[in-house]
């Protein structure tokens, strides 16, 4: 019953996202309302850590398989990547490089600054 | 073959998590890094498909009950946001401003590669949602009326590669605090990325599976503004 009762609390706050997505006419998926909602339930303390963790951490843990289908589909629109295939590299490697760059120094300049602050 | 998979109602998942599991004895016999399990376990299932010619619609007829799921466990990335508050509230400045850089550099470099290229509008917002998790940025990317397939791939892919290179641009760039390295690579590879930073250290995981979240939701936020530009 535990995991059902958690599962079916995930699974509620999910529905409500999605219902919410209905409503709102944004390009937001549902799931980022459930998220958003779970959260702020969960600091609220309407709903308890207790009541969703080991649903929600399965669920986390096998989430790689879950994107498994939709990468499939590459077999569907193999068409549409491969005149860009080599634009496809490009992008893919600059744009984890810069990111990760960017958002790294940042936050050191932030941490040490702070630090700086502190002394 | 095509009709024995259309048959049944779990061949599909069956399929899927046969290859996963492949991918993941590859892993650890090889200790490589670019034998991602996810990587392998896709380009299996399409060899499959190829080499039984069973049509992709037969094979989503059951395997899109593993998708099913990714609606919830996205929801569910709330539960480790909460774990995390303490440390969220501590380092608030340094992980919003950093996350939000990390994720405005991502959409800007996509917008100019795109210029340059000279992409359509729907492969461009194909790749602008690239750095965040793939729950979010296939869903982003069907709003936007870009090809979600082709993102899921790129999003993964991009994982890996930021899960290889991850340590030296960081080592290169002079990022050593602990925060600032997990940041670093949740806001760039999301999950395959924090999957690194896990082995790096409890900080550094923690970090970037916070930076998974926030990157997401500003991406979201962000990404609507961004679409309107080319």
């Amino acid at each position: 019953m535990k995991y059902l009762k958690q599962f079916g609390i995930i699974l509620l706050v999910t529905c409500i996202g999605e219902i919410i997505r209905y409503f709102v006419p944004l390009p937001i998926p549902g799931s980022i309302y459930g998220l958003t909602l779970m959260f702020g339930l969960l600091c609220a303390h309407v709903i308890r850590v207790e009541d969703v963790k080991e649903a929600a951490v399965f669920l986390i843990e096998i989430m790689p398989v879950m994107f498994i289908p939709a990468a499939v589909g590459l077999i569907e629109s193999w068409g549409e990547l491969q005149p860009i295939l080599i634009q496809t590299v490009i992008i893919l490697v600059l744009t984890t490089v810069i990111v990760m760059a960017v958002t790294g120094k940042t936050a050191m300049i932030m941490i040490e600054k702070e630090k700086k602050n502190h002394e | 073959m095509n009709s024995i998979i259309a048959a049944s109602t779990t061949a599909g998942v069956v399929l899927s998590l046969l290859a996963y599991w492949i991918g993941t004895l590859l892993r650890k016999k090889t200790g490589w890094s670019f034998m991602n399990p996810l990587l392998i376990s896709i380009l299996l299932v399409i060899v499959f498909l190829l080499v039984f010619r069973v049509s992709y619609a037969d094979y989503q007829a059951s395997a899109r009950y593993l998708s099913w799921f990714l609606t919830p466990a996205t929801v569910s990335l709330a539960i480790p946001l909460y774990l995390q508050l303490e440390r969220l509230k501590k380092n608030i400045k340094a992980i919003l401003l950093s996350i939000f850089a990390g994720s405005l550099a991502s959409m800007v470099s996509v917008l100019a590669l795109s210029v340059l290229f000279g992409f359509t509008h729907s492969q461009y917002v194909t790749f602008l949602p690239k750095s965040i998790t793939t729950a979010i940025g296939m869903g982003v990317s069907e709003e936007l009326g870009g090809f979600p397939a082709i993102t899921a791939v790129v999003i993964v892919v991009t994982g890996i590669f930021g899960n290889i290179i991850g340590e030296t641009v960081c080592k290169a760039l002079n990022v050593t605090d602990p925060v600032a390295v997990g940041l670093a690579f949740g806001t760039s590879a999301h999950a395959i990325g924090t999957a690194k930073a896990m082995e790096l250290g409890e900080t550094e995981g923690a970090m970037s599976s916070l930076a998974i979240v926030t990157a997401g939701i500003i991406t979201v936020l962000l990404v609507n503004v961004f679409a309107m530009l080319y």
